[in-house]
């Protein structure tokens, strides 16, 4: 059988043309901008050479700043998000046996709602003199933990950090829930023959066999962490002052001041740092699949 | 695994109170979407003490919602049509002809799911191609987006048809576009039923994108358009959360109805290679 003739070249023309039209052609491009001093207030562009760079990596700019919260914020959601969601998917695949779909599905539902309502929602909520987390604080007497959770420089990140588990806690969880689900029952029950506790269970057969699930979650992780910008930007803004600013806040901070040039180079530096990860996301894909 | 009373009612009470905290966000926004100025700007837990229906047909006047709807409505169909579509296509001949430049093709296509977008140069992009600033471009540029996961999503359900059927279409006589249209879709349907719905559920959710590229708010979508609402009212909570609600709705309504293809469309995408 000719499989040129049956299976056209033509049919990926379509999502090719697409991709590479809006992805690749702006990301290779944006390389070559990032030399520059592109800007919005003239024509002209110039050739500055590494000066974009220079300005992100000093220490007197703030740039290495954002990239710092970026990258706290990638680790410290994907610490929470893993541990909470392995803790949430034991529970629903161990500990309970009825009434496990409707758990599933209330806590995976904020994954699927908008970023924006669900920011602007958790203003409110993290309001430091009316909303409800310190009020709840309060009526039970725990007035110390009422904390002006995003005006408080030291706080800021952290409640952004709380807002997007709680948002994609869910997600996580039902992935590690779908892996948990592959592993061979019979396992425990040998483990129990030979008088294992829960315990020695959970280290020597779940973790092990949940480890490429866990690789998985970690990667999606990664990959959304360090793209971050809706539930900052309507959240806090970058603030107070920039404590809370990360990579794609910046960007496009850049990019409504007219510093085209600074902005690209800036995307230029996320760029590399996500074909280094999505390196090694490839390969993971294409990796041994876990049976569903 | 044997489990005794009181752990099962420790293990529902955890899962209950899981469940709570995931709920009492969007109780907030019902609850206070239907109170008066006055009750809601403490955005508190409390039922209304009236209901205030006009709450909602303010919004949608001040808001300019119902613009904003269609924009978002068409927005999120027409990508999600687009992406959906092409990256059946692509995604069928790169699985079913598996030669070394399709897989290379493969390979780099599915890279974009790594590939942060570069919204200054992709501005030229757009402004070369006339399609900032415009429904058109939007909608273009959301079904770009899609294509990358839709591929992988796509590709690993095509080597689960077997190779047999097409074979037989093809002896039957069916050219590349039968083939595909003809046999393929009806097969695929569950496939692209999950990349379908989490094309329209991040379409219809998108705020970046329109952000940088829709200045005209004739143009604006519901997530654009109940951000701006909030810079103007911030004070009124319950026409904001009004507002809100009038935007997740439809996103959790979707959720209600496809929860399945959506929750087998994840786990796929990230548990099987």
């Amino acid at each position: 059988m000719k499989l040129r003739t049956h299976y056209p070249y033509y049919f990926v023309l379509g999502a090719l043309v697409l991709y590479v039209v809006f992805y690749v052609i702006p990301a290779i491009s944006g390389i070559a901008y990032s030399f520059t001093d592109w800007n919005s207030f003239t024509t002209d562009v110039n050739f500055v050479g590494l000066d974009n760079f220079a300005t992100i990596f000093s220490s007197s700019g703030n740039y290495l700043h954002y990239i710092g919260n970026t990258l706290v914020f990638t680790s410290a959601t994907i610490l929470l998000k893993t541990v909470l969601g392995l803790g949430l998917a034991l529970l629903l695949n161990e500990a309970v046996k009825r009434f496990v779909n409707v758990y599933r599905a209330l806590i995976f539902l904020p994954a699927i709602l908008p970023t924006l309502g669900v920011a602007l929602i958790f203003g409110s909520i993290l309001n430091p003199a009316e909303g409800l987390l310190n009020v709840f604080f309060r009526s039970i007497g725990l007035d110390v933990l009422a904390k002006g959770w995003l005006v408080d420089p030291h706080l800021a990140l952290l409640s952004v950090v709380g807002v997007d588990t709680w948002k994609g806690v869910g997600y996580i969880m039902v992935i590690l829930l779908a892996g948990l689900q592959t592993i061979p029952k019979e396992y425990y029950e040998a483990a129990e023959v030979d008088g294992a506790l829960a315990r020695a269970k959970l280290v020597y057969i779940t973790l092990p066999l949940m480890m490429p699930t866990i690789i998985v979650v970690t990667v999606l992780n990664v990959l959304y962490g360090l793209r971050v910008f809706d539930i900052v930007y309507v959240l806090t803004h970058g603030g107070p002052g920039y404590v809370t600013e990360v990579l794609s806040t910046a960007i496009f901070r850049e990019f409504s001041q007219g510093r085209y040039g600074l902005g690209t180079a800036l995307s230029t530096v996320l760029f590399l740092i996500m074909i280094f990860v999505g390196y090694f996301v490839i390969r993971l894909l294409n990796s041994e699949p876990v049976e569903q | 695994m044997k489990t005794n009373p009181f752990q099962r009612f420790g293990a529902h009470s955890i899962a209950i109170i899981a469940c709570l905290i995931m709920i009492i966000p969007i109780y907030l926004i019902v609850v206070n979407s239907f109170k008066s100025s006055v009750q809601s700007s403490s955005m508190g837990v409390d039922l209304p003490t009236e209901f205030h229906l006009e709450n909602f047909t303010a919004v949608i006047d001040k808001g300019k919602l119902v613009q904003s709807f269609f924009n978002s409505v068409l927005y999120a169909t027409a990508s999600t049509i687009l992406g959906t579509f092409f990256a059946a296509m692509a995604a069928f001949v790169l699985s079913r002809h598996r030669s070394r430049l399709n897989q290379v093709v493969y390979f780099f296509i599915i890279m974009g799911i790594a590939l942060p977008m570069n919204y200054f140069t992709l501005t030229k992009v757009m402004q070369i191609t006339h399609l900032i600033d415009t429904k058109l471009g939007i909608i273009i540029l959301y079904a770009a987006t899609q294509i990358p996961f839709g591929v992988f999503l796509i590709y690993s359900f095509v080597g689960s048809i077997p190779r047999e059927i097409d074979e037989a279409a093809i002896i039957d006589g069916c050219g590349p576009v039968a083939l595909f249209v003809q046999i393929f879709l009806p097969l695929a349907a569950p496939v692209l039923a999950t990349t379908g719905i989490l094309s329209f559920l991040g379409a219809w959710n998108e705020f970046l994108l329109p952000l940088y590229y829709l200045n005209n708010s004739a143009n604006w979508p519901m997530t654009l358009s109940v951000y701006n609402f909030f810079g103007q009212y911030q004070a009124s909570w319950n026409l904001v959360s009004a507002d809100i609600l009038l935007t997740i709705l439809p996103v959790v309504v979707l959720y209600i109805f496809t929860q399945r293809f959506i929750l087998s469309g994840l786990t796929t995408g990230a548990v099987k290679g």
